[in-house]
């Protein structure tokens, strides 16, 4: 007993630095570079977007051109032209497409997985969207140049089926199990006692769902579908191979298109470095840049207000 | 034999008869038979674990969303099997349920109190605002939300949610009404207010009280059971309960505090 209490008194008053002292302060140290280098990249890859091609964007480029033109000739001479307008025609139209399959698509799956499905079943299916978001885009891009491709001229008997359609149902596919990982997650954060609660009232599964757990998971749900809009925005490897890659205004699904990040990833590789081609071609990542920039932010607000509003 | 007990007894509105619940392995009821009549206060005491809740849940048919649980036994409800109804969804909003924490539907005052009559299809905007200030004068909170209707629910006070959540279970004009431990979340002053408006409720309809507080029960309830540990010691008249006129030693030893 004595002894006891004098060897707690002298761990007392021996301020020394011992192993766990140290590891703490190795471990803090580790965890600050880690977190801060993420913020560091992408501050280096703006400001090296925004070196290359910025200055070009803001000075010598044509905006009007650029907006306004459909003409992407960017080594024709001795005049080439930059407009951008059917490559951001391109991106708007599959992406839109694609969310017009993905939403219906993750939502559908969410609300099985999130309400209906129980036990093993629903774990089996959350596994398997997580198996399906993680399908490298490439391969994506396979099945819509082997399979899609064919199929849709077969079907729509259309001379060719690397298009919008090709492209968007791609896009969607790829876009939808993400999307439906996180409205499951905006799902599941609805209080069971708001279901019991209405149940017991008397509604029904579809009451309960169209009445109570949609419009308190509304917020988690947008940023699910702005999300996938993120990505569609985004997505190269998959529309570049599937959207027929042709410069065109799009008037139907049917139509070839070109996407803005299609485009830099064909064509960045044959300019010469500082070149005007090169120069615009990141004026298009920065344009890129943007979009998905606001997008991403957007949902991250809305998602943060969800959280918010329930601490 | 239905017209028989008619006209001896008072009806009955549920008749449990052989009832046991398990969740798992554990047994939460166990072999429970007893009635409660028609427009009576029926009052259910008993430490925590006794079985209470589970019991109400096997009333309107809440296993159905708890994994695990498992009713066996009968549930009569006016002469049916609960067991037997197809239409759950008929069954429960004909059962309003008060809940131990109120829960708020993330909806507006309004809208929680005008959702059980949006279910039965009503749809004229005076019809729901008429059962929206009815069922809210009743449960004692038209007063203070009056001007504030389209606000969430889920900014009340906890004593104003708890009366939100009476309101909303009187919107289904239900013919039973089962309260669990309504008043773990209220103070006194709102509880004696709720308490007041159960008195009047009870010639419309019957209610089953479930309640941690045995001077609650001796206020309300015509009668009272006692469970223990899942088994229902003892089923009797408040009054006589409470005169110490009891049948089971461990009754009169809860009632004066000697457990639980």
């Amino acid at each position: 007993m004595g002894a006891l209490r004098e060897e707690s008194a002298q761990r007392g008053i021996e301020d020394r630095i011992d192993a766990a002292w140290v590891w703490d302060r190795i471990a803090k140290a580790v965890i600050f570079i880690g977190g801060i280098s993420a913020i560091v990249f992408v501050i280096s890859i703006f400001i090296f977007v925004a070196k290359e091609g910025l200055g070009f964007a803001l000075f010598d480029l044509d905006k009007s051109q650029f907006f306004g033109s459909p003409a992407w000739r960017p080594t024709s001479e001795p005049e080439p032209q930059f407009g951008a307008l059917a490559l951001m025609a391109g991106t708007a139209s599959v992406t839109g497409f694609a969310m017009l399959i993905a939403v219906p698509f993750s939502l559908g799956s969410a609300i099985y997985i999130s309400e209906f499905a129980t036990g093993r079943k629903r774990e089996y299916l959350k596994i398997l969207v997580e198996l399906l978001a993680a399908i490298p885009s490439v391969v994506w891009g396979f099945i819509g140049l082997t399979i899609m491709n064919p199929l849709i001229i077969q079907v729509f008997n259309v001379p060719v089926g690397l298009t919008i359609l090709n492209a968007g149902v791609i896009l969607g596919l790829m876009a939808a199990p993400i999307m439906t990982t996180i409205a499951e997650d905006a799902l599941k954060a609805v209080p069971d006692g708001y279901r019991e609660a209405a149940e017991a009232m008397g509604a029904t599964r579809w009451q309960v769902i169209r009445w109570v757990v949609l419009p308190s998971a509304k917020k988690g749900l947008v940023a699910a579908i702005l999300l996938g809009v993120g990505r569609g925005f985004g997505e190269t490897m998959a529309v570049l191979m599937a959207s027929g890659h042709a410069i065109n205004l799009p008037t139907s699904p049917f139509d070839s298109v070109r996407a803005l990040t299609a485009t830099i990833a064909s064509e960045l590789g044959e300019t010469a470095r500082g070149s005007e081609h090169y120069k615009a071609l990141f004026t298009l990542g920065i344009l890129l840049f943007l979009v998905t920039f606001t997008i991403n932010l957007l949902a991250d607000i809305l998602v943060r207000g969800r959280k918010g509003k329930k601490a | 034999m239905v017209e028989q007990s008619k006209a001896l007894a008072p009806l009955e509105k549920v008749r449990v008869r052989n009832l046991t619940i398990r969740y798992g392995d554990t047994v939460a009821l166990k072999d429970a038979s007893f009635e409660v009549r028609e427009n009576e206060v029926f009052g259910i005491i008993g430490p925590a674990n006794s079985g209470k809740t589970s019991f109400l849940r096997a009333i309107n048919r809440m296993d159905e969303m708890t994994s695990g649980m498992h009713v066996s036994g009968e549930v009569i409800f006016n002469g049916k099997d609960v067991s037997e109804w197809r239409n759950l969804y008929a069954l429960r909003s004909r059962i309003g349920v008060v809940f131990p924490l109120p829960v708020g539907l993330p909806m507006s005052i309004y809208q929680n109190v005008a959702f059980a009559a949006k279910l039965r299809g009503v749809k004229k905007k005076a019809n729901l605002d008429e059962v929206v200030e009815r069922c809210l004068t009743r449960a004692a909170l038209w007063d203070e939300v009056k001007d504030r209707l389209n606000s969430l629910g889920s900014l009340l006070s906890g004593g104003q949610q708890q009366r939100l959540t009476i309101a909303r279970a009187l919107s289904q004009e239900p013919e039973l009404l089962l309260l669990d431990e309504f008043s773990i979340a209220v103070d006194p002053v709102t509880t004696m207010r709720i308490e007041d408006v159960l008195k009047e409720l009870k010639s419309e309809m019957t209610i089953i009280l479930v309640t941690n507080l045995v001077q609650q029960a001796r206020r309300l309830a015509d009668r009272t059971a006692f469970f223990l540990n899942g088994e229902v010691v003892e089923v009797g008249d408040t009054a006589e309960l409470f005169k110490r006129n009891t049948k089971d030693q461990r009754t009169t030893d809860y009632l004066e505090g000697r457990f639980g």
